[in-house]
């Protein structure tokens, strides 16, 4: 599953970024950013038009991304807590 | 060592929305200096703080950056200075670093960052007020230990609230030697020792390399910080609220709606006094300079009148940049972009564009300079393009002097009133043609790649009060710069042309009919003719090229010269509701929402851009775009009346 599939409000932990294509910077800073193996997230809102960006809790920061951006985010299956 | 003599250079870095600048303005005060690196338009702020020894110190305020791994020219910069190879900056001889204490998940990666450079660095863990109100603990030994560096307490919108910071650097400054010498990290042992402890070497942006980062900060923040939850209750609310697809929409209304209501309304008075205040010391000084009328005419008719009318709209440009100011101290603003991320991005641009087109509404000059913080290029440049369609508080002057004289006060729904519903339909006019330019734009655009979004959203906070000040007075000092300057100069250039030559003996028309002034207005009606200009506007609209506002005096000049009544410079309004007609005011309207803009945006652009094409670009679809719109306009007015 992808951060991009999770429902509002639902809870769960980071897999890994995967690279869209070769050198990603939007991969690389969404790892910076703390997208990392083992980081519980949860999607707070969702924007006003198409559900697009959504807000994602990650640690104490929130951040708004595109759901195109959302779905280099996998997430570890079955762990919604 | 002598410290009287050369101050220690301190740099001030941090992630975006530590509170790094309220810090900065905590221990600076209005001991600022603001400008730009050189070559690049990146804001550098610099100032200086006296410590209690008597020690001075230099404080320099880089760019907030998430990383060293730059995606942006303010990262970039950040990093170059903190590595001391940004060339004709001193590489800073103690690195501050800020982190907001109810944020360290996230600011403690970018610390061990900093860390890995080896120089001597202090930790301030910034917004503990916050911090301690949700409960979080912080072992500050243990986390000293850990790092292995000084770490401080700071409350930046407190009094007294960097007074840790403070004695820490004023010791610190005893032992850190002041020259900056690059590349001797032995001098920084005595704080951090780098790449020695098994940290994985900078350079490294790979996943493991990441992975390893953030392995370090969880370590730190299990030894060290206490967190009851990860959200504070209060932004959890606010954001339920403000985030709401329809609620968030509708706040997001209102709040635009009640900005410009307030521009229009609270400013009124003060303008009025102002004027009054310019009126009287012209009529004073006139009357001191009686005996010498040619004198006497430039001070009144040039100096007092066109600066008069200009100053007035001071009021309504600090009233504009107070909610702007608020709204991004608040944490609202980036809570606005992701509302309309989706809308913009439609249109070509990003929700990141919002913040710039927004300070595009009080000036496009602060405005293209804010897009400095959109990463992806060509959504800056669309930005930036674009951003002089906002409708700038320059030409406020205009709409408000025409607005005022042919659109009556009429209730609209018992609410608001008519005048305030036109302004606030210029202003969407000029946001809904941006929205089309950029969407035209995107269009055109040939590297299709993808673009990103990327956005913190901040915990709101309180709007700090010496904050706003320190911003207000900022801008304040820039309008009056340029009124000061340009305008001032422009004004009296007009005079000149108005004043000379001077009419015949058996003159029959006002004088000014005869002057350099009055022929090049005649001439540039043909032009402007079918769109309903007099020659009276077609002068005004040339140093109107200049700088916006300066139309306006423009046509104080231009009308005081050519009635014989002193008078009238005051009651520029009066003049013109007698004597243009309603398609007339409305054209000039309609001109002005897209009017090609001030030279000054101009040259900034091609600062910003390097490149003359994109000024060209810029400058010719802006009057391609306030002529039609200025004709038709026109047109339809005058059938319909």
């Amino acid at each position: 599953m992808r951060l991009s599939e999770l429902k509002k409000g639902a809870s769960a932990v980071v897999s890994e970024v995967e690279e869209a294509h070769a050198a990603d910077p939007i991969a690389r800073r969404l790892r910076e950013l703390g997208f990392v193996n083992g980081e519980p997230v949860r999607v707070v809102a969702c924007g006003p038009v198409g559900g697009d960006p959504v807000l994602v809790q990650i640690g104490f920061t929130r951040f708004a991304l595109r759901r195109s951006e959302a779905a280099r985010v996998r997430l570890v299956n079955g762990t919604a807590t | 060592m002598n410290a009287a003599a050369v101050p220690m250079r301190i740099a001030l870095v941090g992630n975006p929305n530590c509170g790094k600048t309220a810090l900065f303005n905590r221990l600076t005060g209005n001991r600022q200096k603001v400008a730009n690196y050189a070559g690049v338009t990146v804001e550098r702020k610099e100032g200086r703080f006296v410590a209690p020894s008597g020690r001075v110190l230099q404080l320099l305020d880089l760019p907030g950056a998430y990383s060293f791994d730059a995606a942006s020219p303010d990262e970039a910069i950040t990093r170059d200075i903190c590595e001391g190879r940004y060339p004709g900056e001193a590489t800073p001889d103690l690195i501050v670093c800020v982190a907001d204490a109810t944020n360290l998940r996230l600011h403690l990666r970018f610390v061990l960052e900093v860390k890995r450079l080896g120089r001597p660095m202090v930790l301030a863990l910034n917004m503990m007020d916050a911090a301690r109100k949700r409960g979080i603990g912080i072992d500050i030994a243990a986390l000293e230990s850990a790092l292995r560096m000084p770490v401080v307490e700071t409350i930046a919108v407190q009094r007294g609230g960097a007074k840790a910071l403070i004695e820490r650097l004023d010791m610190l400054a005893e032992q850190v030697p002041v020259v900056a010498r690059v590349g001797a990290p032995e001098d920084a042992m005595l704080f951090s020792s780098p790449n020695s402890d098994g940290f994985a070497p900078s350079g490294a942006p790979t996943a493991d390399g990441e992975m390893d980062l953030h392995a370090q900060v969880r370590a730190l923040l299990s030894g060290a910080v206490t967190m009851p939850s990860a959200t504070s209750i209060v932004d959890d609310a606010l954001d339920r609220i403000v985030l709401h697809p329809v609620a968030g929409l509708a706040i997001l209304g209102v709040v635009m709606f009640l900005i410009f209501q307030a521009v229009f309304s609270w400013a009124t008075p003060l303008q009025d006094a102002l004027t009054a205040g310019v009126t009287a010391a012209g009529a004073w000084v006139g009357d001191l300079l009686a005996p010498m009328p040619l004198l006497r005419s430039l001070v009144n008719d040039g100096v007092f009148a066109g600066l008069g009318a200009v100053l007035a709209f001071l009021p309504q440009i600090l009233i504009l940049f107070l909610f702007i100011l608020a709204l991004e101290e608040s944490g609202y603003l980036p809570r606005a972009a992701f509302l309309l991320d989706r809308l913009m991005f439609a249109a070509g641009l990003t929700g990141r564009s919002f913040i710039p087109l927004l300070s595009s509404f009080a000036c496009a000059i602060p405005g293209i300079m804010a897009t400095r913080s959109i990463a992806d290029p060509r959504d800056r440049l669309t930005t930036i393009l674009v951003a002089p369609l906002m409708t700038c508080s320059a030409r406020l002057p205009v709409y408000t002097l025409l607005i005022a004289a042919f659109i009556p006060r009429h209730d609209v729904f018992g609410l608001f009133n008519l005048q305030g519903v036109v302004l606030f339909t210029l202003y969407f006019a000029g946001i809904a043609s941006a929205l089309a330019v950029a969407y035209v734009i995107k269009r055109m655009r040939r590297d299709k790649s993808e673009h990103a979004l990327l956005m913190e959203l901040p915990s709101y906070r309180l709007p700090h009060p010496l904050n706003i000040a320190i911003g207000l007075w900022d801008r304040a000092k820039i309008f009056l710069r340029r009124v000061g300057g340009i305008i001032l100069a422009l004004t009296v250039l007009l005079w000149f042309l108005s004043s000379f030559p001077a009419p015949p003996v058996d003159a029959t028309l006002p004088p000014i009919d005869y002057s350099f002034a009055g022929r090049i207005g005649h001439w540039m009606t043909h032009l402007f003719a079918p769109i309903g200009f007099n020659w009276q506007i077609c002068i005004a609209l040339i140093p109107g090229l200049a700088a916006r506002e300066v139309a306006v005096s423009s046509l104080a000049t231009v009308y005081a010269m050519s009635v014989a009544d002193d008078a009238a410079t005051t009651q520029l309004g009066a003049v013109i509701a007698s004597q243009w007609s309603l398609a007339t005011a409305l054209s000039l309207l309609a001109w002005y929402v897209f009017a090609p803009q001030c030279m000054s945006t101009l040259a900034l652009i091609r600062r910003e851009t390097n490149s003359w094409r994109n000024v060209w670009i810029t400058a010719g679809y802006l009057f391609g775009l306030a002529y039609l719109a200025s004709l038709a306009t026109y047109q339809i007015a005058k059938a319909l009346t």
